[in-house]
This record gives C-alpha cells, structure tokens and sequence, in this order.
C-alpha cells in the first residue's frame, strides 16, 4: 500500500481516539446542559451531511428534512417505549397494531428508523425528482407537510397532537458520536468514489452527464434515498435525546435549521459542515441572552421570543450575499493539505 | 469506403418541433472505421441530428440502427452505454470536478462496483478504481493533459477544454463517435494538430467518426463522405471533391467566393 495511505489510516485512528477520549473527559467534566449541546452538535452533523449529500452534492434542492426526520422519530420512539406505557399514554384512541406492540433494541430501531425514513424518500423520490431546482424544493415541502398533518391526525399511531412522551433516553454521547461517526465515514466513502464523481457530474451538467451513459435518475434517487436514511437516524437519536416529541416539533423551521448550517459550512464540503454543525449548534445555544430582558445604559429593552431565529436569518442573509460559497466553499480538509502545509512552512 | 458494413443507418428520420420541421427525412448511412461529415449552414438542423442518433430528442418519424440494432427512442445514458459517445458544440465539462475526474466520470458507464462496494471498503471496488485512474490517465495522455490531472477543469484554456471533452468521450469505450465542432474557436495551428488526433484516434481506438464541422479546410482535410443540411433537408452528399463542385450547395452554403479560393 502506498505509505501516504498508511500516514492517513494512522491519523485517521488517532482522531478516532482524540475525539473517544474528549468524550470520556466531558462526561466527568461538564454538566448536563454542556452535554446536551454536544449531543446537538452530534444530531446535527448527521443531520446536516445527510442533507449536503442532497443539496450538495448531488445538486437536488430538498426542504424535506424535516418530514424525514419525523419518520425517524415516530418510528424509533414507537419501537424503543415499552407496549404497557404506550397503552396508558395513548389517551385519544388506544394505538393500533402493530404499533402497540412492536419492540426493538435501540440500535436497531436506529437503523429501522433509518430505513423508514428511506424508504418513503424513495417513495416521494420516484414521482418528484424528475422534477427540477425550484420545483423539487416546493414539492418536498409539501411532502414534510403531509407527514407533520398526518402525525397529527392519526391518534391511533403517534398519539396525534398529543405527541409520544417518556421516551426511553437511551440516547448518550457514544450513541451519537459513534452514528456521527458513521454517517462521516459512509458520506466521505461515497463522495470520493466515481459513484461520487458521478453525483457531482449530475450537479456540474446533467445534460453532460447524461450523454456521459449516467443514469441520472437512478443516481438522484440512490443520493436521495441515503440522503433520507440518515435524516432518519438523525430524527430518532433526536426523539431519544429530547425524550418527548410531537407534530409541531417537525415544523419548516427545522429544515431551516439544517439548510443553514449546510449552506454556512459550504455546498459541497463535508469539513464545512462539520464546522458549521459545531459553531450553529453553540451558537443557536449561546445566543438566547437576546431573548432575555437586556439592559444597557439604563435603559432596559425587553426580551423578545424567537428573537434568536432573526439573529440568524440575518446571519444567513449575509453569508449569501458576502460568501455564498459558505467557510469552506467545495473545499476540503485532508491529511496530505495539512503536511504539505507544514512542509511548506518549513521550506520557507 | 473502407468496406460496406455500416456502424449507423438512420432511415428517413424527421422531428417536428410544434409547427416546424427541424429535420426532414434524413439517411444516412456510415461505413464502419470510416470519418465522414455534416455540414450546412447554421440553423440547418446538424445538432439536431446528434440529439436524435444520442437520444436527447426522440425523433417524429423514421428510424435508427446502431450495428443493425434499433435503437429509435432509447435514452442518452442507453445510447451512450451502447457504445455512441459525443461532444459538444458548446463545450460541457463537468467544471468543478478535476482533469481526472471528468474522465473518470465517462469511464464510469463501464464500471461493475458502485456505491455500495464502495461503502463495505471491498477489495474488487479499490481495484476498479485504480485501473479507472489508470484508464483516464491513459486517455489524458493521449491527448496531452496528463500533467493537467489534478487542475480543476473549469480553469483549462479553451484548447485544453476541447481535447478533455474528447478524452472523456473516448472513456466511455466508444465505437462511434460524435464531434459537434471540434475546431470551433482554434487556431490554424490547433486545427491542424487536430485534424492529425482524429485520424490517429480512429485507428488507435477503432472508431467510426462523425463531425459538424464549419471549418472547410478540417471537413475537406479528414472526411471520407459528406451530408449537406439546409433548413432541414439533406441536399447533397457525396466525397469531398463532389461536395465541393456541387452548385446547391455552393449556393446554400460555401458561396462562390470559397470555390474560386480553392
């Protein structure tokens, strides 16, 4: 093997134990509302790769997430409460089989999550990614919607606007990082293959790409689909962490949230993502002091709900208009950049 | 002719956009190994043409072979994993992606292991992948882009952008290929490296070529057979000297001034 491969796979496992060890020391360290945010910031990368392998790479304009993610977590927090809970929690109708009853272990609700999350973005993908651009955004929209009315009108199943409470909180940091973790590593696997390639030919010129012999349809719906996947892990890991959830929680606004982390980290940037999951995610955290009473100067300017969301959507609106192509741009961070970096230096 | 077994014949094809017909009747038929032509004024339906044979346009009537095989309405991606590649008039690259990995992205068609290989690390997926990089490098070579390999292709003079879409095509592994205006915008010095590539090609890769061409000197130069276009209708055809002294097309298009020149 070629010893540049052999440098990367060893640094590559020291990060892996780097961040294993952090995890360690924040578990003895910080206190329970630090350690919530890092388990946001874990949800969200998932949540926000998930996303730029369909935004972009692949070029599909999706606001679908949040729909996805509520798929996710429906079906991981029906799998994972215990059936006699479920019974007396269910106070509309009682829940209908097999959802009274169907248990599983956490993991594999995860993944069975994530697999119905995928297999209705398979669904909606089929009929709506011949659509385009504009189209596709509006047409997943809508699809999101349905789901959120449907989890809200169908009390047999997710207990309607009442929404599931008590739901197991198995989710941990190991949990989280090591889904992070995986969800990294398949998106870095695919992106850097010719199947990758293929993706982001799709993006550059799909006519091109097409007299190319790609199957442009076929691979929209492969991205989309693994897209979905993991919004679906990403959605149970949430309804575990948060413990309660309910249809107004898969509002536009989540999606929001995850596009804008995709598109400050830059379109088309793995590293970028994960910076930007990381900087959001506190930042989302740190900034509620504007939603609290302030004073400055004597003068005392009330708090303001939702004042936050502004705060960001301003800071969206000038990431798009001054750097558009996000921190990262299409760039990104690798072991070979960073040694040639220190051999420069030292040739300097 | 080199010999009388044909790579594509197309019977009478027509398409009508709305009211207009783009393209009337058109036949042809192209020996195989052989480099032939179709020139005509702008607006005469050549591109037209290509999109029909690769598949973006589904003609109105008529009909296409491929090796003896009807392939009328297949889908570009079928058409391409056929074994028809093609550039464009307008050069397309893929503009984000690397010399290489334009290339490899033509290579891609012929390719076993796919995404999920890739996701379970499998042996039979790296070994792919390294023989594509070898592959592309191969064609890169061939058309003198090897040291380009890692430059992002957006930024490529307008020659260089040329021969990449050539060598992409050429990844594809195809039998026939299809050159919208291959010296658009060259110099007489590229042109002519360029008319010496598409015969060497030919034979290094046993291809069959078919070019829209303006430039008279690369038509008449390289071009076994030629199909005049005007407005739609195939109004000559013939070898290069016929074309030349034939007085329709004069008239549609080389005008008298090109024939006194010659």
């Amino acid at each position: 093997m070629d010893p540049k491969y052999k440098r990367n796979y060893a640094f590559n496992g020291i990060a892996v134990l780097l961040l294993v060890g952090a995890l360690f020391w924040s578990r003895g360290n910080l206190d329970g509302y630090k350690i919530q945010i890092m388990n946001l910031i874990a949800v969200n990368i998932i949540l926000a790769l998930s996303l730029n392998l369909i935004y972009g790479f692949t070029g599909l304009f999706s606001l679908g997430h949040a729909g996805f993610m509520a798929i996710g977590a429906y079906t991981c927090s029906l799998l994972i409460l215990p059936a006699t809970y479920k019974q007396t929690m269910f106070l509309l109708q009682a829940p209908m089989w097999p959802f009274s009853v169907m248990h599983a272990p956490f993991f594999v609700a995860v993944i069975i999550a994530g697999l119905a999350a995928a297999f209705f973005g398979f669904l909606i993908g089929l009929p709506v990614l011949r659509l385009g651009g504009d189209y596709l955004g509006i047409a997943t929209l809508g699809f999101a919607e349905i789901i959120r009315v449907l989890a809200n009108n169908m009390p047999r199943v997710t207990n309607g606007a009442l929404g599931l409470k008590g739901i197991p909180s198995y989710s941990n940091l190991w949990w989280n990082y090591g889904w992070c973790l995986l969800t990294l590593y398949v998106m870095v696997r695919l992106v850097r293959s010719n199947f990758g390639n293929a993706l982001k030919a799709i993006r550059d010129d799909e006519v091109a790409a097409r007299a190319m012999g790609i199957n442009t349809f076929r691979y929209r719906l492969t991205s989309f689909t693994i897209g979905a996947f993991f919004a679906g892990v990403g959605g149970a890991l949430l309804a575990s962490l948060l413990t309660t959830i309910d249809p107004r929680m898969f509002i536009f606004t989540l999606t929001f949230n995850v596009l804008m982390i995709v598109v400050t980290g830059g379109l088309g940037s793995i590293t970028g993502t994960i910076l930007a999951g990381i900087v959001i995610t506190v930042l989302l955290e740190w900034l509620r002091f504007v939603e609290n009473p302030i004073t400055f100067a004597g003068m005392t300017v009330p708090g303001v709900p939702g004042m936050r969301m502004v705060v960001f959507s301003l800071a969206l609106l000038f990431i798009i208009l001054f750097r558009h192509q996000g921190i990262m741009g299409r760039r990104e961070f690798s072991w070979d950049w960073l040694f040639g970096l220190f051999r420069k230096r030292r040739e300097a | 002719m080199p010999n009388s077994d044909a790579v594509l014949e197309t019977d009478a094809l027509t398409i009508r956009f709305g009211g207009l017909v783009a393209v009337r009747d058109f036949s042809v038929r192209i020996p195989r190994g052989s480099i032939v032509g179709l020139i005509g004024p702008n607006g005469a339906g050549k591109t037209t043409c290509f999109n029909m044979v690769t598949g973006f346009y589904k003609p109105t009537e008529g009909k296409i072979l491929f090796n003896g095989q009807d392939i009328t309405g297949w889908l570009p991606h079928k058409v391409c994993s056929a074994g028809i590649a093609r550039t464009f008039q307008n050069i397309r690259l893929f503009h984000t992606a690397s010399v290489i990995q334009n290339v490899m992205v033509g290579a891609r068609v012929r390719q076993g292991t796919t995404w999920w290989h890739a996701l379970l690390n499998l042996p039979s997926f790296w070994k792919e992948e390294s023989e594509l990089r070898e592959k592309a490098l191969f064609l890169l070579d061939a058309v003198g882009l090897k040291k380009l390999a890692d430059e992002e292709s957006g930024g490529l003079p307008y020659g260089a952008q040329r021969r990449l879409e050539l060598a992409r095509a050429l990844a594809t592994d195809p039998t026939f290929l299809l050159l919208d205006e291959p010296a658009a915008g060259m110099n007489p010095n590229e042109t002519q490296e360029l008319m010496g590539f598409v015969k060497d090609i030919r034979t290094r890769f046993n291809l069959t070529i078919l070019l829209i061409e303006h430039d008279m000197r690369v038509v008449m130069g390289i071009c076994e057979h030629i199909w005049v276009l005007d407005y739609g209708v195939t109004i000559a055809e013939g070898r290069p000297e016929e074309i030349r002294s034939n007085q329709k097309v004069i008239e549609a298009y080389l005008g008298e001034e090109y024939v006194r020149d010659a």
